[in-house]
């Protein structure tokens, strides 16, 4: 079922465009129009090089687009704001290394808040991702997909709205993965976030999200906005096995595969300045 | 929730080696052995020689040491066999030493990270300072003399600003080194500057920062000598003057040989401090996972 019938939009984008200036002007995103409704679980997958991350950054206010406005809750994203976060795919150079686990997380809380407060945010995030015992650790102690837990709680006990994540699980391997999918399946109904999801993984696409939006490659636009209606809770093994998720990932598949076979410069979907509704 | 228990086993392996510690103290032992016989053959040969030769200017190692004994360590027990020479000659020399190379070092950070952190100040400012980082600071002595006078604010002056070069290019090096995505990271949770400061840029500075801190520190006992042979005479660099030019010549190498003591000693603390504070850069570079 559909969860954009019966929740109110908590991001909006609207003729996000974004061009890269330089000699060669190289335009990353074409136009996307696309919502993100409350409390639900948006992925968004493409082909490589399809300008996710540069969308990405966009969104968080972490770069200003060339064209479109992005709303979060109804406000203008201007620069980061506060209800959001965001899950870098490069863990090991978004966690600091001279704090330890522990002392990464509880750097982003504020400086005003109570030690005890502050030490129950750390514990409750650090439990919740599985790495309750480790917080004395230094990431690079640690195994890759564990630094990536890391990553997660801090962004959970930051306690944002919307968490953006940037193909958090591309660099880990498929065990890893699968249970980091689990997890995030978990923390969401723990902390009832809202999470857009960048990926390239089809499969995982499907698995985790509410809604998949199937990106075209650069400059990027949105291909199809697929629901996806399977049951929740989902498991690595009964789920992928659902005639549903077969025919989903498969219908994905074909898009993008269509979409690499795309000359460049042939967008049918646009028009020179983006403006067009 | 499907679960795997093997998944759990390669994050073991990966805490910190303590299988790995007794090869490499016994490879500790082993490197300090070797650098030690070094020393003291060398010290062996000079004691010969110097026996041999007989000369005036090259007094045996030994005499030397005696010298050295009778000089600075034959005080009462109460002041830990230091005696007051230690405290008129060696002390205000190390204070000196100190206050020059900790105001560099404060000077050198904050502004380093000021024109690191900012374009338009460096390509204002760094001209300047490769010009001026390229005199020799000895030369600048006469214009000290003249601007502070003889005593202790002209040899702090001159320490200072002979040091202050290899910190504040070395901290503009690290803070224009620090990784993006900690920086982005910084801005995603609205870090303000302090927490930026502190929290990332100076410490993804830090190793830079004390590469250049252990290079002044050199730097710094070479010029508290040379601001010491001028002024109002006193300190180390006096001993060693005074003594050359009355003929005191075990004095005179007793000072030398203090001079090398205090810098290794001195460059040893400030290792040891920053393998403490940096500990973290050695970890992750090892790469354990």
């Amino acid at each position: 079922m559909s969860v954009a019938t019966t929740a109110t939009d908590l991001l909006t984008i609207e003729g996000l465009g974004h061009v890269y200036d330089g000699k060669q002007p190289f335009e990353a995103i074409g136009r996307l129009d696309f919502t993100v409704p409350e409390g639900s679980f948006v992925s968004i997958v493409g082909p490589s090089g399809c300008g996710k991350t540069t969308m990405l950054r966009c969104l968080s206010g972490l770069m200003k687009p060339t064209r479109g406005t992005v709303y979060l809750g109804g406000e203008p994203v201007t620069g980061v704001p506060r209800d959001l976060a965001l899950v870098f795919q490069d863990y090991s150079r978004s966690l600091f290394p001279w704090r330890t686990v522990a002392g990464n997380v509880a750097y982003v809380l504020p400086r005003s808040m109570p030690k005890e407060e502050r030490a129950a945010r750390v514990a409750e995030s650090l439990e919740a991702v599985g790495l309750g015992a480790a917080g004395d650790k230094y990431p690079w102690q640690l195994s890759g997909g564990m630094q990536q837990r890391v990553a997660i709680a801090r962004a959970l006990a930051y306690r944002p709205k919307i968490l953006l994540m940037d193909e958090p699980f591309a660099s880990v391997d498929a065990q890893t993965r699968a249970e980091l999918e689990d997890l995030m399946l978990a923390v969401r109904e723990q902390f009832g976030m809202t999470i857009l999801f960048v990926t390239h993984d089809i499969d995982e696409s499907v698995y985790l999200a509410d809604r998949v939006l199937v990106l075209s490659k650069s400059p990027s636009t949105i291909v199809a906005t697929i629901d996806v209606d399977l049951p929740r809770p989902r498991d690595q093994v009964s789920t992928r096995e659902l005639d549903a998720f077969v025919h989903l990932r498969s219908d994905i598949a074909r898009m993008i595969r269509d979409q690499s076979m795309r000359k460049p410069g042939t967008t049918p979907v646009l028009d020179e300045g983006g403006t067009a509704s | 929730m499907t679960i795997r228990p093997t998944q759990q086993a390669p994050a073991d392996t990966s805490w910190v080696g303590v299988a790995r510690r007794p090869r490499r103290d016994f490879r500790r032992v082993r490197e300090f052995a070797i650098r030690w016989g070094v020393l003291i053959a060398l010290g062996i040969v000079w004691e010969v020689a110097a026996r041999l030769a007989g000369s005036l200017f090259f007094p045996p190692l030994s005499r030397v040491i005696e010298r050295f004994v009778e000089l600075w360590l034959s005080g009462p027990p109460s002041s830990l066999f230091f005696t007051e020479a230690v405290a008129t000659n060696i002390l205000p020399s190390l204070l000196r030493m100190a206050s020059g190379w900790s105001i560099a070092v404060v000077l050198g950070v904050l502004l380093g990270v000021a024109i690191g952190r900012s374009r338009v100040l460096g390509d204002f400012v760094e001209p300047i300072v490769h010009f001026v980082r390229a005199i020799p600071p000895p030369a600048l002595i006469p214009i000290f003399l003249i601007l502070l006078g003889f005593g202790t604010e002209m040899r702090v002056s001159l320490i200072a600003f002979a040091v202050i070069w290899p910190v504040l290019l070395n901290t503009i090096d690290g803070v224009r080194s620090v990784e993006t995505l900690h920086l982005d990271t910084g801005r995603i949770f609205h870090f303000d500057r302090r927490k930026v400061f502190f929290g990332v840029v100076l410490p993804s500075a830090a190793p830079k920062i004390f590469a250049g801190m252990r290079v002044s520190l050199s730097v710094a006992i070479i010029i508290m000598v040379i601001s010491e042979m001028v002024g109002r005479p006193d300190g180390i660099g006096n001993v060693i003057l005074g003594a050359q030019r009355t003929y005191r010549m075990a004095d005179m190498w007793a000072g030398i040989l203090l001079l090398g003591i205090l810098g290794y000693v001195l460059n040893a603390l400030l290792a040891l401090v920053e393998s403490r504070v940096t500990r973290w850069h050695r970890g992750s570079r090892e790469g354990v996972s």
